[in-house]
Formats: C-alpha cells, sequence, structure tokens
C-alpha cells in the first residue's frame, strides 16, 4: 500500500472515532469536555506512517486535541472511548477525560491542564533518555513563554526532539494575526533549530521527515484545519476539509477504507456503550 | 569536627550523582558560591545540570526528568522564586501518580533567606504548595534531619519540596523538643524560627513563663502526635505556631490542626502582612525570640 493510502488509512480510522465522539457528546452518552481532533487528523496520520515504516518509536507528549495522536499512533482505542465515558478502565483511569489522554503501551504520556507544559516537560524527558521524541502543540499553547524557553534549551542540549505545531490559526476563535506577529519556524530558527513552515499534506511531511532520523532537534510548524469547536461538538465554518479531499484523490481504495474504518469504529463504540 | 547542615547537603549531593547515578539541575550551580557551598564541585558530564535562567521551563524539565526514571535534585536558590518555578512541580509532578499511575519524584531544595533581598525573592514560602495534594512538604534545620529527608524521598514516589534556609547550613546540632508537665505556653516552631527557641526559652523563663518546644519538621503530611497533644492541653494558656513565612497558610493550617485535635486556641506568628523592601527600615524578617516573647505576653496578658 502506498504512503497516500496508508496515512490515509490512519486518518480515515481517526475521523471516524472523532465522528462518533461528536454523536455521544450530542446525545449526552459523553458527559465531559472533549477537544476533537477532527480536521487536524492529517498531521498525525503523517508522522506515525513515516515513523512506522522508518520503526522508529518515539516518547510522545501531546495535550488537549490528542485523540488522532494517540489513535494514529496505535494506542488501545477501547481504553480511549472507556476514558470519555469516564470509566476506570479508560487509558487514564476515568480521570483524565479527552484532554489528558496516555497510553502505556505506546509512550504517549498525559497533559495536566497548563496549555505548554508538555514542551519543557517533553525536553526534560528527552534530556535523560536520549530517545527519539515527539511533542505536540498547538499555535497557541506554543506562545507560553515557557514553550519558547524549551525550545532554547532543546536546542542548546542537541536534543533528539521534534516539535510538532499543529496551527489551526485559531486560539478558542482568536486568530493567530490578532494575537502575533510571528511565526514559531522564524523563532526556532531564531533559537539555531532546524524549522519547517508548512501544509498538513501528506506529501509536505513526507518532504521533511523522510530524512529526519531525530539526529538533532527540529520544530515542524503545520497549517491545519479544525473541523468542530474548540470544545464540545458543532462546527464553526465551511472550511477546507483535507480528508475529503485526499479520499477524492485517491478514489476507490480509499472509499473502501472509510467505509470499512467507519463500521469499524461504530461497533467498537457500540460494544462499549452496551458495557453498563 | 561535627558536620554542618551545608557539609551533609554537599555530601548527600555527591553520593547522589556518583553512587545513584542521579542528576542535580538549577541555574548557576557551578558559579563561584555553588548554591552557598551546598554543592560538590562537579560539572554537566558528572551530572550537574545547568538550567537555563527561564524558571518556569526549568521547573518543567526538572519535572520531565523525573517522568522518565531520574530522580533529580532541583535547586531554586531563593523561595520566593517558586512562584514560577513550582508551577509544573505541582500541577504534573504531584499529580501524575494519581492520574495516570506514574511516579514522578523531585526533591526540590528551596532555599530561603532574608535580609536584604526584596519583595519577592526573601523568606519561605511552604505555603505555596502546602495546599497542594500529592506533594510532601519538609524542612529541615539540622543534619539528621536533612539526611532524613533526603532518605525518606529516595525510598518514596512523590515529590518533595524541601523548605530549607540558608542561615542553618553552619548549624551542627540537632534541635530536640523541650516538654515540660505544666507550661504556660507550647510552642510549635518552623523553619528558622526554630534556631530562635534556645534564647526564647531563656528570656521567657526571665519573666516567669514556662514553655514547650516542639519542632516542626514534616509540614506535609502534618500528623499531630501523642505527647503533642498532651502537651498543648497541659499548657495554661496554648500554643503559637512560629514561621518565616506569611502566617495565611501553613502556620493557620498547622494551628488549625492542633486546636481541633485538643481543647486549646493556637496562635500564629510569621511574617509581617506587609511586602518587604530592601532597606533594614522596610525588611520583614522572621519573629525573633523577642518578638515571639512580645506575642506570648499579649497572649497571656489577654487571658
Amino acid at each position: 500500500m502506498s504512503y497516500r493510502l496508508n496515512t490515509f488509512k490512519k486518518a480515515s480510522f481517526c475521523r471516524h472515532f472523532e465522528k462518533q465522539v461528536y454523536k455521544n457528546v450530542e446525545n449526552k452518552n459523553i458527559k465531559i469536555p472533549v477537544y476533537l481532533s477532527a480536521g487536524q487528523e492529517y498531521i498525525p496520520a503523517s508522522i506515525y506512517t513515516i515513523l512506522e515504516e522508518k520503526r522508529i518509536e518515539p516518547n510522545i507528549f501531546i495535550q488537549h486535541r490528542g485523540h488522532s495522536h494517540y489513535l494514529s499512533a496505535k494506542a488501545n482505542p477501547i481504553e480511549l472511548i472507556d476514558e470519555l465515558l469516564g470509566r476506570k478502565t479508560g487509558c487514564s483511569n476515568g480521570m483524565g477525560g479527552s484532554a489528558s489522554i496516555q497510553s502505556k503501551d505506546k509512550n504517549i504520556f498525559g497533559h495536566d491542564g497548563l496549555m505548554g507544559s508538555q514542551a519543557p516537560i517533553a525536553v526534560g524527558h528527552c534530556h535523560h533518555t536520549r530517545k527519539p521524541t515527539i511533542v505536540v502543540l498547538g499555535d497557541a499553547s506554543a506562545e507560553e513563554d515557557y514553550v519558547l524557553g524549551a525550545i532554547g534549551w532543546a536546542s542548546t542540549k542537541n536534543l533528539p526532539i521534534l516539535f510538532v505545531i499543529e496551527d489551526n490559526n485559531l486560539s478558542i476563535l482568536t486568530e493567530k494575526k490578532i494575537r502575533r506577529n510571528w511565526e514559531m519556524d522564524e523563532i526556532a530558527k531564531g533559537f539555531r533549530m532546524k524549522s519547517y513552515n508548512i501544509s498538513d499534506n501528506p506529501e509536505d511531511i513526507f518532504k521533511v521527515l523522510n530524512d529526519y532520523n531525530f539526529e538533532y532537534p527540529m520544530l515542524l510548524n503545520i497549517n491545519t484545519t479544525r473541523k468542530y469547536w474548540h470544545a464540545g461538538a458543532g462546527v464553526d465554518g465551511d472550511y477546507f476539509d483535507r480528508y475529503e479531499n485526499e479520499m477524492n484523490e485517491l478514489g476507490d481504495e480509499a472509499i473502501k477504507i472509510d467505509l470499512e474504518n467507519k463500521q469499524t469504529i461504530e461497533k467498537l463504540w457500540q460494544q462499549q456503550l452496551e458495557i453498563q | 569536627m561535627a558536620a554542618t547542615v551545608r557539609d551533609t547537603i554537599k555530601e548527600i549531593t555527591r553520593k547522589h550523582l556518583t553512587e545513584n547515578k542521579g542528576k542535580c539541575y538549577g541555574q548557576c550551580l557551578t558559579a563561584v558560591g555553588w548554591v552557598g557551598g551546598t554543592l560538590p564541585e562537579m560539572y554537566e558530564d558528572e551530572g550537574m545540570i545547568e538550567l537555563s535562567m527561564a524558571d518556569v521551563a526549568g521547573g518543567a524539565i526538572v519535572t520531565g526528568a523525573a517522568l522518565a526514571g531520574d530522580r533529580p535534585i532541583y535547586v531554586v536558590r531563593y523561595q520566593g522564586f517558586q512562584w514560577y518555578n513550582a508551577a509544573t512541580i505541582v500541577n504534573y509532578a504531584a499529580k501524575s501518580k494519581e492520574i495516570w499511575n506514574r511516579i514522578c519524584p523531585v526533591f526540590v531544595r528551596s532555599i530561603a533567606m532574608e535580609g536584604g533581598v526584596g519583595p519577592v525573592a526573601g523568606s519561605s514560602h511552604h505555603s505555596l504548595v502546602h495546599r497542594m495534594p500529592g506533594i510532601k512538604v519538609i524542612s529541615p534545620m539540622t543534619p539528621q534531619e536533612y539526611q532524613l529527608a533526603y532518605d525518606s524521598y529516595m525510598l518514596d514516589d512523590v515529590p518533595y519540596y524541601v523548605s530549607e534556609h540558608r542561615k542553618s547550613y553552619d548549624n551542627t546540632e540537632e534541635l530536640k523538643d523541650i516538654i515540660n508537665n505544666e507550661a504556660d505556653f507550647t510552642i510549635f516552631p518552623i523553619s528558622i524560627t526554630r534556631l530562635e527557641m534556645k534564647k526564647l526559652v531563656q528570656l521567657a523563663e526571665q519573666e516567669g513563663i514556662k514553655l514547650n518546644i516542639i519542632n516542626q519538621l514534616w509540614i506535609k503530611p502534618f500528623i499531630v502526635e501523642d505527647n503533642w497533644k498532651i502537651a498543648l492541653d497541659n499548657s495554661k494558656y496554648g500554643g503559637l505556631v512560629t514561621d518565616d513565612d506569611y502566617v495565611e497558610g501553613t502556620a493557620s493550617s498547622i494551628a488549625n490542626e492542633l486546636s481541633l485535635v485538643t481543647d486549646k486556641r493556637v496562635y500564629t506568628l510569621g511574617l509581617e502582612p506587609r511586602t518587604a523592601g530592601f532597606y533594614p527600615s522596610v525588611d520583614n524578617l522572621p519573629p525573633s525570640a523577642e518578638q515571639i516573647l512580645k506575642k506570648l505576653k499579649y497572649i497571656k496578658n489577654e487571658k
């Protein structure tokens, strides 16, 4: 299967998962705030497809809107469903909700809720382990002062860490141009770190990651689109949808994968909802 | 010659880096003074890790190291800087075990000093973290107490906030409790106020006031021992908690706990409720033996 099709497969799994979350928020099976990653799933789907090919299993530090990273890294979807339903069998023992998910099997570390704290935590973790590490931030959390301090220290210590900025241009509903006049890739360059500002087109992500093997720190600012509200189930507007675009371009095989994932995910949710 | 608190911390750190293969993190550690002489002269390749001057990021970087399995010692040279440094310690390291079942122990050396250090850096600030779950708070002022704090940390799985004081670094003496059968007051001193107790007992005796002194090492968890209850219940005018922090925190919390398990009223005395300036005339120092005695006489006369 081609890189694009493999990536689509992961993205499709994430998209259908998030559709089910949306549905279960609406029908009140999920009673906590959720942060949906639909629309942005092509970033993790591309990254983990490339890393799987390279057989690199990184330590991963995420924050809210992290369901697609969790799923793309092949963490247990049932444990995520249980977490969203507030069960002790959830991936964060029913305490993490949507925003603080983890997977010990896949080296995914939970987030405390202080936006961007995962950046310095990941840097400290990476400094001790010296193992490939990925830290994922939004364009808003990346503005936190301690994130900038962490990027600077990672550069100084030449750590094997990849900073991924999922840049959906929004902090809740405040656009980036209102908040700042600079870009994260420029900041990283200022810290003497290799960096790129790219789209969430899987080919663009492939171009910059294919030759990267965590020999040094790097930052990717990846422009993307949030399909749903900042929190909860709702739609901000009619934006470009990378997922729909890829399915149209990839054709029948993608449509088949889409249908299979839809059925798989629906079955998983149904099965977990039936457990009292 | 007996070991000082300074010698003890230095030796603990040396062994931590050599025998236990741990690391020590902080800002400007390898500068001229080696943090008041409490650090061995070791460098990055030996585990002495210089952080940048980004305080908030520094606390979180050490938290990440702890999450990775290091048992870090984290040096914060002024307790007032914990307003920046402690954010991730109390919000991640202290909560990690409960939420994610991942332990994240950090030994936070939180160093107090005062006298000309201004509105933020000076004094103790253990009240800042005291109210947070998942962290232990200890304030060692003697060599044996410091060793106990470290040994306890190495066997534990939660972060420790170690409320140190620079004035204790020269101390070689262990501070013993004093319990009389019929005292007028029981004093529960914390941090550097403990080093005022010897003088306080002498001054009080000259005034005909008999004191029990019960040294406070563990601030959190705070466990009232049976003999403390008896001593307090037998004290004619009740108790007094003295501290090097503002009283609206640790001191009040401990006083409340003591009041709840006895029939006695427990008072507090700490920093004055005002901002410290740099000059002596506007500074805000921990209560001296004379000031504590004045408070005791005031309480006695009120009764």
